[in-house]
């Protein structure tokens, strides 16, 4: 997930980008643990922040002393980036996670990566419209590790009832929430826009809305001009339209989201609304546990009256995925964790209990059963998933990497209006061919 | 008569032991930069070749490497984004040179005479330059945060705009941000040239009738030519490779757009994010070309290669 980055990996990169940065100059030294498999025991990387797949490995490794899974675990932002250093470099591990998509489909096509069977791993028991994330060519090439995370349109009840606002449900609704808003005297919508990915994600739910699912299939599939289609030019002009509006007020350009500062804001009532993806929920639990309970509420992504997209469609990261590496030494001792130990009964109760639904199929009865606090959400999340006819992934994971800046950076030229919105899909159609 | 006599023979053997002297002296000082040289070598020049090499290479980091010619140069050279970064480039490196020199002189200048009061204050200056650049990056995009940051302060709510997210004064923040990590670090240079200038030309002007002006003018600022040159080349150098705090100030992306995308982060983004690493080489192997052209030019102009004593007749 996207959350959380802390100041130690920061280093690890800044430290590797130094060398970089220095290239010809003189530079020394790398950073961060040493890979090489052992005989004995395989290696396994993901992100700091998945604690409760950590519990996975340590159930694993309980049972199969002879060949344990040591884990390396990640901060988020150079994940990526070190990955692929990894794997270039032929000291990958022989597990890793992703977010599917684009960046997976590298790995596919440079043959780095192995096709997992159904019978392997029990694909049949996760949610169908989030394996296609990891789904390339027809052969299944992850296994999905942690919570469902589509974009949600959070609120605070407070603040919207003092401005005498419903929560939106459609865009026609949205545009007046942010009039009444602003009018209030707070920002309509918290927006990071200082990172860029938040405010894309206006940008996939608002051309979903427009042109429905098949716009942006089009290009996912490798059709660069499809970008030029007008229902691009339309989503960005929604987006210039809110902006200009002030739904975002006059500071969104300066709010990094990594320095909790969107969240914050939705939280001291500072701003009405925030549209986030889940993991913004155990953010706001860690942060202001009494504000959940009370005041928060969360609804989808307006509907748009005259779109072609269908309402329930949603977007986000369906999940996180686990792979095998093609070069593995100890492929049977994966598929044995990879089949038995991920997104298991107890892992599904862990991730339940965390406020986080888990990408698996049947999961109604153990809903029910819940007494968590969490209830409502855990409830609101699964019917969301289930109920949606597409799952749309993030469009900077499911496009090729090479697209995924220049895509963010004309998103945001876009947010700060310096292009035209048709200037949007002919910049990324320049890009993507 | 008898020492005029002795003298050639004392300057003969003197002469024949600084002959050997010297072979043994440039034998040994070989053998001394041999580690540095070796060093320089494996880290410096081997990737550097490297460098120059892949930008003629089409290479996504997992795949295997193939020649393209002059592709990547081409796209490079074309490109748009490569020129507005090196504007960039030149606009953060010669506005960090004009904020940064005369701050540092000015600290340098307080700091040189002895006192406790001015070493108290010299060390509380002296503190951004231990604090690594993500560290100092970090803090002040908190600092800068408008709704939570320094703007939130009674009285300082005119600070409460998006410095680091209006594409017109980014780029501005930013480099008052390099200033604050970097000027310590020069005015301890000036510091020390000072230091090391003769008391007795402040003392002889003094007699003259040289007022505190006069002198530092005419003494002074003289004398620090050379601390000056260096301090220069280290800033207007050192700013063309600046990569960390703006990289972390701008949250990776060298935004809002691209106002802050310098070309050492246009660079990293090419390689790293993108995986075109025979483009990022290009653009690496053009840095390498400017800084080296830079670092010779200041050298020559200034006449540092010449090394003239500023002391002669003292």
């Amino acid at each position: 997930m996207r959350g959380f980055r802390n100041i130690r990996a920061r280093r690890v990169i800044a430290s590797a980008v130094t060398v970089a940065a220095a290239f010809g100059l003189a530079a020394c030294g790398t950073s961060g643990p040493s890979t090489t498999t052992s005989a004995k025991g395989l290696t396994m990387w993901a992100l700091n922040d998945q604690t409760i797949l950590k519990e996975s490995v340590d159930a694993y490794n309980k049972d199969h002393p002879d060949e344990k899974i040591t884990l390396q675990l990640y901060a988020n932002d150079d994940y990526k980036q070190k990955l692929r250093v990894a794997f270039g470099a032929n000291q990958a591990p022989d597990i890793f996670f992703s977010w599917g998509g684009g960046a997976l489909d590298d790995y596919v096509k440079a043959g780095k990566v192995d096709a997992l069977t159904a019978a392997q791993v029990k694909t049949d028991r996760f949610t169908p419209s989030v394996m296609q994330s990891a789904t390339f060519g027809g052969k299944v090439y992850g296994v999905p590790a942690n919570g469902l995370a589509p974009v949600v349109l959070y609120y605070n009840k407070k603040v919207l009832k003092s401005a005498g606002v419903e929560p939106p449900k459609t865009y026609d609704e949205l545009m007046t929430a942010v009039g009444k808003l602003k009018g209030d005297g707070v920002i309509p919508l918290s927006l990071a826009a200082n990172s860029k990915w938040p405010t894309l994600m206006y940008l996939e739910y608002l051309l979903d809305r427009t042109g429905g699912t098949q716009a942006f299939s089009k290009i996912a599939s490798g059709d660069a001009t499809a970008w030029t289609d007008p229902t691009v030019t339309k989503a960005n002009q929604y987006l210039q339209d809110l902006a200009k509006a002030g739904a975002f007020g006059n500071n969104a350009s300066s709010v990094n989201y990594d320095q909790g500062a969107s969240t914050a804001l939705l939280y001291t009532g500072k701003a009405g609304m925030e549209v986030m993806g889940t993991w913004e929920y155990a953010n706001l639990v860690k942060a202001a546990p009494d504000f959940v309970k009370k005041d928060l509420g969360y609804v989808a992504f307006p509907a748009l009256t005259g779109g072609a997209g269908n309402a329930k469609s949603i977007v986000g990261n369906p999940s996180n995925f686990l792979s095998l590496n093609a070069s593995s030494g100890h492929k049977s001792a994966a598929l044995t964790y990879l089949k038995d130990y991920v997104l298991d009964d107890s892992q599904v109760d862990a991730y339940l209990a965390a406020g986080s639904v888990p990408p698996v199929n049947g999961l109604e009865s153990k809903l029910a059963a819940t007494k968590s606090s969490d209830k409502a959400w855990l409830t609101f999340v699964y019917e969301l998933v289930q109920n949606s006819p597409s799952f749309q992934l993030s469009w900077d994971q499911a496009l090729p990497s090479d697209q995924a800046d220049p895509l963010l950076t004309n998103v945001d030229k876009s947010f700060l209006r310096q292009i035209k919105p048709e200037q949007f899909g002919a910049n990324m159609s320049k890009a993507g061919s | 008569m008898a020492t005029t006599l002795r003298t050639p023979r004392t300057t003969s053997t003197t002469r024949t032991t600084r002959t050997t002297g010297r072979g043994g002296r440039r034998f040994s000082g070989a053998l001394m930069a041999a580690p540095a040289l070796i060093l320089f070598g494996l880290f410096g020049l081997v990737p550097l070749v490297g460098v120059v090499a892949l930008g003629f290479a089409r290479w996504d980091g997992l795949g295997s490497i193939g020649w393209s010619g002059a592709a990547n140069w081409s796209s490079v050279l074309t490109d748009g984004a490569t020129w507005q970064a090196l504007w960039l480039t030149v606009k953060v490196m010669v506005i960090s040179w004009l904020v940064q020199t005369p701050l540092a002189l000015a600290l340098g200048v307080f700091q040189a005479p002895h006192g406790r009061l001015r070493s108290l204050f010299a060390v509380l200056w002296f503190l951004p330059l231990l604090l690594s650049a993500v560290a100092i990056g970090l803090t002040w995009q908190a600092l800068l945060d408008p709704s939570f940051g320094i703007g939130a302060t009674p009285g300082l709510h005119w600070l409460a705009r998006p410095l680091l997210g209006s594409p017109d004064l980014a780029l501005y923040t930013v480099i008052f941000v390099i200033a604050w990590q970097f000027v310590p670090f020069h005015a301890l240079l000036y510091q020390a040239g000072i230091r090391q200038i003769p008391t007795e030309l402040y003392e002889a002007a003094a007699i003259d009738g040289a007022g505190p002006a006069t002198r530092f003018l005419r003494i002074t600022l003289p004398q620090l030519k050379y601390t000056m040159v260096t301090s220069s080349t280290l800033m207007l150098v050192g700013s063309l490779t600046y990569f960390d705090l703006i990289f972390v100030l701008s949250g990776g992306t060298g935004g809002p757009g691209t106002a802050t995308r310098v070309l050492p982060l246009a660079m990293y983004i090419t390689g790293f994010q993108s995986h075109d690493m025979g483009r990022a080489s290009a653009v690496a192997t053009l840095l390498v070309a400017f800084g080296l052209g830079l670092s010779l030019l200041t050298t020559r102009l200034s006449g540092f290669t010449r090394m003239d004593s500023q002391q002669e007749g003292l």
